[in-house]
């Protein structure tokens, strides 16, 4: 691709916009390296009063456990501290939160984009405003009736609130998503003589896949990183990472036990990592499809 | 598509939505109206000759069966609103009378719990939304001047801070600027001062809090700006270079009219986002420094007595102030979105 000429710039402006550039990917990444390769050191090391120098070299750590390397955080935290059990409970929760949420959304969003009447526009204003309630005021409405009917603290009801709570935003995009599948096409179908039911499984489905799959993610990432619901309504028992973490904070200061949040945190995001490796187009193209629609 | 079809299609939808969403925005309000019940107090009066006596008891049958035949608790009204927690009315009175002049009476104002978190909650929204839309914007502009093979990558290493769990990335950084970590140290060292420790300071941790919000909230502003950048008229650009506009004169009369229907958007949605900010506040364990609105819910939601109307009472206050703050956006988007649809 040839430059156009209004890309070319000087190279004192192009110079500042390179450092930065380079400026803000450092902030941006160093975080995670750093906590990357400080979860392989032990807590005086990652955390040292000395020289801060001494979490990448690790003396400590060679001192304590015979090599500048150690697993022994990610051992406390998944072996001892059974942080697989929660780490069990959050694919339960986000597997069931992202299937259930997208089956409603892709049937709620295809009937809102396909209705020429304006309570399809109310409706979608409502969920506007569900949007922009902050998660932990819901919360506080559902502790009462689920400690009365015993409801509180099981999988399946963290599980089906957060499906609600996804709802407004999975009907928003996949309402924006589905507009761009021409009418005529299952129109036509239901001329020959489909249900509406008919015409959308036969139809639509077939040419709704990347739509689904990119407000799939956005499920993925609200049910995965959720703290609000799922630190309140589950038990001990039937915590998920997130919650499992802050746990680890409350409790374990003591004894270098602050290592098994840091491998811990890092467990945790590295799925996200793979996730936007392979996503990253789609989750793109989610974000931006949602401003231009907006 | 017909009312029957769409309400066979909008039903699961709807019924998650009304169940989960509506409902619980009605038991908060209702919760917040009504207070635990307090025991029973009998009184007995002994009368004599000489007049009559009264001697109170608690009636323990009478409160166990008050408590089972109301669950809800006591109608209270406006009284959870009212007191030192929440609006503290008659706190605000008193201080007012009290206080030496504005500042004080302002400084005074934040010491009382609602306000000071109300306080903190809209000085992050008011700094953080505004500041990480511009570095986005930046970050777009810079990403945008590199060689294509380049972007890639680049996207890839802009967009984890947003994808990241707020709880963990707010660890992360909170971990780096502990007094022990490296970022701790340096600011330790452009200080001067071997003891400063961003947790014992007020400032600092407001100032912490609030550049996690930009590091966060930034790759999103970027992320819609970098898009937005791709479809820039080129012949417009081109047109104005050539009728002698400037770099920056094209950025300002071009580029950003072209981009600012992404900002009113973009704005709405971290308006929203960063309104309900919370888990910096559980991971930096800034609670002693700087309350949000949704901390202060959490709080008295957590722990062993659950205050449950008072964390009702500040959950309609929030989302009022919700309402309060989409109103503009809202009275827009109807006017503008209800025009197309109808």
């Amino acid at each position: 691709m040839t430059t156009r000429i209004a890309d070319r710039r000087p190279a004192t402006l192009q110079i500042l916009l390179s450092g930065f550039l380079i400026l803000w990917l450092i902030v941006a990444a160093f975080p995670f390296l750093w906590t990357l390769w400080g979860s392989f050191k032990v807590e005086g090391d990652f955390f040292s009063k000395a020289d801060w120098m001494n979490a990448i070299t690790g003396p400590l750590t060679q001192a304590q456990t015979g090599s500048s390397m150690t697993g022994d955080g990610y051992y406390g935290a998944w072996v001892q501290e059974e942080f697989w059990r929660a780490a069990l409970n959050s694919l339960i929760v986000v597997v069931a939160v992202v299937c259930i949420s997208l089956t409603f959304g892709t049937l709620g969003g295809y009937a809102l984009s396909r209705s020429p009447y304006r309570y399809a526009f109310w409706l979608l204003l409502v969920a506007l405003v569900f949007r922009a309630m902050p998660p932990i005021t819901l919360v506080s409405g559902y502790l009462l009736p689920f400690f009365e009917w015993n409801l509180w603290g099981h999988l399946p009801t963290a599980i089906i609130v957060l499906v609600a709570i996804n709802q407004p935003f999975t009907l928003w995009m996949l309402t924006s998503f589905f507009r761009n599948i021409p009418k005529e096409l299952d129109e036509s179908a239901m001329v020959d003589g489909c249900s509406r039911f008919q015409a959308f499984r036969h139809v639509i489905i077939p040419v709704m896949w990347p739509g689904v799959i990119t407000t799939g993610l956005f499920s993925f990432l609200l049910a995965y990183n959720d703290f609000a619901v799922t630190a309140m309504l589950l038990s001990k028992e039937n915590q998920t990472m997130i919650p499992k973490i802050a746990s680890f904070l409350g409790t374990t200061q003591t004894a270098g036990n602050v290592m098994f949040a840091v491998s811990s945190v890092v467990s945790v995001t590295a799925p996200l990592f793979v996730l936007v490796m392979f996503f990253q187009r789609q989750i793109v193209s989610g974000l931006t499809a949602g401003a231009v629609k907006g | 598509m017909k009312h029957r079809t769409f309400l066979w299609f909008f039903l699961p939808s709807a019924t998650a939505m009304f169940l989960f969403i509506a409902l619980p925005i009605f038991s908060v309000v209702t919760q917040s109206v009504f207070a635990p019940h307090e025991q029973v107090i009998r009184e007995v009066e002994n009368c004599s000759v000489f007049g009559c006596t009264k001697a109170t008891q608690i009636d323990q049958e009478a409160t166990q069966a008050l408590r089972e035949a109301e669950p809800m608790g006591r109608y209270v009204g406006a009284a959870i609103y009212a007191d030192r927690n929440h609006l503290a009315l008659s706190e605000i009175g008193a201080l007012w009378n009290r206080s030496s002049g504005p500042v004080d009476f302002l400084g005074q104002l934040l010491n009382l719990p609602f306000y000071g978190a109300l306080a903190f909650t809209l000085t992050y929204t008011l700094l953080v939304t505004p500041l990480a839309i511009m570095l986005g914007f930046l970050i777009a502009l810079a990403v945008n001047a590199v060689p294509r093979f380049f972007r890639g990558p680049m996207i890839f290493v802009s967009l984890l801070p947003m994808i990241v769990t707020p709880l963990v990335g707010a660890l992360i950084l909170f971990w780096m600027v502990d007094a022990r970590g490296i970022l701790g140290a340096v600011i330790q060292m452009m200080a001067g001062d071997p003891n400063l420790s961003v947790k014992a300071s007020t400032p600092l941790m407001w100032t912490m809090l609030i550049v996690y919000g930009i590091w966060s909230t930034a790759p999103f502003a970027f992320v819609i700006y970098y898009a937005g950048l791709q479809t820039v008229p080129q012949d417009t650009l081109e047109s104005a270079m050539i009728d002698g506009a400037s770099r920056w004169e094209r950025i300002r009369f071009v580029v950003i009219p072209h981009l600012l229907p992404l900002t009113t958007f973009m704005a709405l949605i971290k308006i929203m986002d960063n309104f309900r900010v919370f888990e910096p506040i559980v991971s930096f364990s800034a609670s002693a420094h700087a309350q949000s609105l949704s901390y202060f819910i959490y709080s008295d939601l957590g722990g062993e007595t659950r205050l449950l109307s008072s964390a009702a009472a500040t959950s309609v206050l929030t989302i009022l102030g919700v309402v309060v703050l989409l109103s503009p956006v809202l009275v827009r988007t109807w006017r503008s979105f209800g025009k197309g649809a109808a």
